[in-house]
């Protein structure tokens, strides 16, 4: 996907836009470092995002209503957790983690019916470009750089959460 | 001290710390997302680092004098000290767990030993310099001045 030339004025007046109407699309960071989860957290928060944040995978996919498939077709739908959760408008996760790492979060997000359309976009400070065409072929929105500037999630917000 | 003297002198050191090799342009770009509303988050965020810091160092020293030395928990602990270093600005310390993980790939106690000392000095001479910035911020605050946030140099 190509961001064009005219990206700016575009990101400022959807910026406009979604602060006009009040507009808080819900982003689940998952980092398991505290020093970058503060600052994703911050950087989304600055962009008029409501934020969760997770410390490693299984959180995150306990978040998410994906940890327990028999979960799925309980009463849960009618709880207000449920509703919380259904309405994830976009996923970063860091990739290396201990434990679950980013790829397989990403993964096991990707092959769910539930959440396969949330935008999941894989974050790392290693420019490692197997590492990142694995996580685009496993359907990741975008690989990014940290650490993440506000321009970045500007971008994000623009791209994956209008 | 008057207000403004005080920010110039604050603006100052900064440009001395970013000068000397101290910090990076990361740090300005976290003085951007402090803002009057919330004029204290990257004091806040950095003294996270300094505490989340102090309990790693604590785990390398352990981990490294106990042999057989795990290499493998040792470079995870880098990997976490390179990561939050590189996020806050404060260069010095992530160059050095770049060596630091050279090491425990070549599996050396020395060469480990030698960067956990370096590492170790690299920290606190940033932390003693962020605390005086810090008890500064504080006066400027105090005063009912800001703290300026668009640098550029």
């Amino acid at each position: 996907m190509e961001t064009s030339s005219s990206s700016s004025s575009s990101s400022s007046s959807c910026m406009k836009w979604s602060c006009e109407n009040g507009y808080q699309p819900h982003v689940l960071a998952v980092d398991d470092n505290l020093v970058d989860r503060k600052l994703v957290e911050k950087l989304l928060k600055n962009s008029s995002c409501k934020v969760t944040t997770a410390e490693n995978g299984v959180s995150a996919l306990e978040f998410l209503g994906l940890l327990d498939e028999h979960n799925q077709h309980t009463n849960f739908e009618r709880s207000n957790e449920w509703q919380q959760r259904s309405k994830v408008n976009m996923i970063i996760t860091d990739y290396c983690m201990p434990g679950m790492s980013g790829y397989e979060l990403l993964k096991k997000i990707k092959r769910s019916s539930k959440m396969k359309e949330v935008p999941v976009v894989v974050v790392s400070s290693e420019n490692v470009p197997t590492r990142i065409n694995k996580c685009l072929e496993e359907g990741a929105e975008m690989f990014m750089l940290k650490p993440l500037k506000q321009s970045d999630v500007v971008k994000l917000k623009c791209q994956f959460m209008n | 001290m008057e207000v403004g003297l005080m920010r110039r002198q604050w603006i100052q050191y900064i440009e001395g710390l970013i000068h000397e090799g101290t910090l990076d342009g990361q740090y300005l770009q976290l003085l951007q997302l402090q803002d009057e509303s919330n004029p204290t988050f990257v004091s806040e965020v950095v003294t996270l680092f300094f505490e989340d810091t102090e309990e790693l160092l604590n785990k390398l020293r352990i981990a490294i004098s106990q042999p057989p030395v795990d290499f493998k928990k040792i470079d995870d602990h880098v990997h976490q000290l390179k990561g939050s270093s590189s996020s806050i600005g404060a260069l010095r310390v992530k160059n050095v767990c770049v060596d630091f993980r050279t090491a425990c790939e070549q599996q050396s106690p020395d060469w480990c030993s030698s960067c956990l000392q370096q590492v170790e000095q690299e920290f606190y001479g940033v932390k003693e310099k962020l605390s005086y910035l810090y008890a500064l911020e504080k006066r400027i605050l105090n005063a009912g001045g800001s703290i300026p946030a668009d640098l550029s140099f």
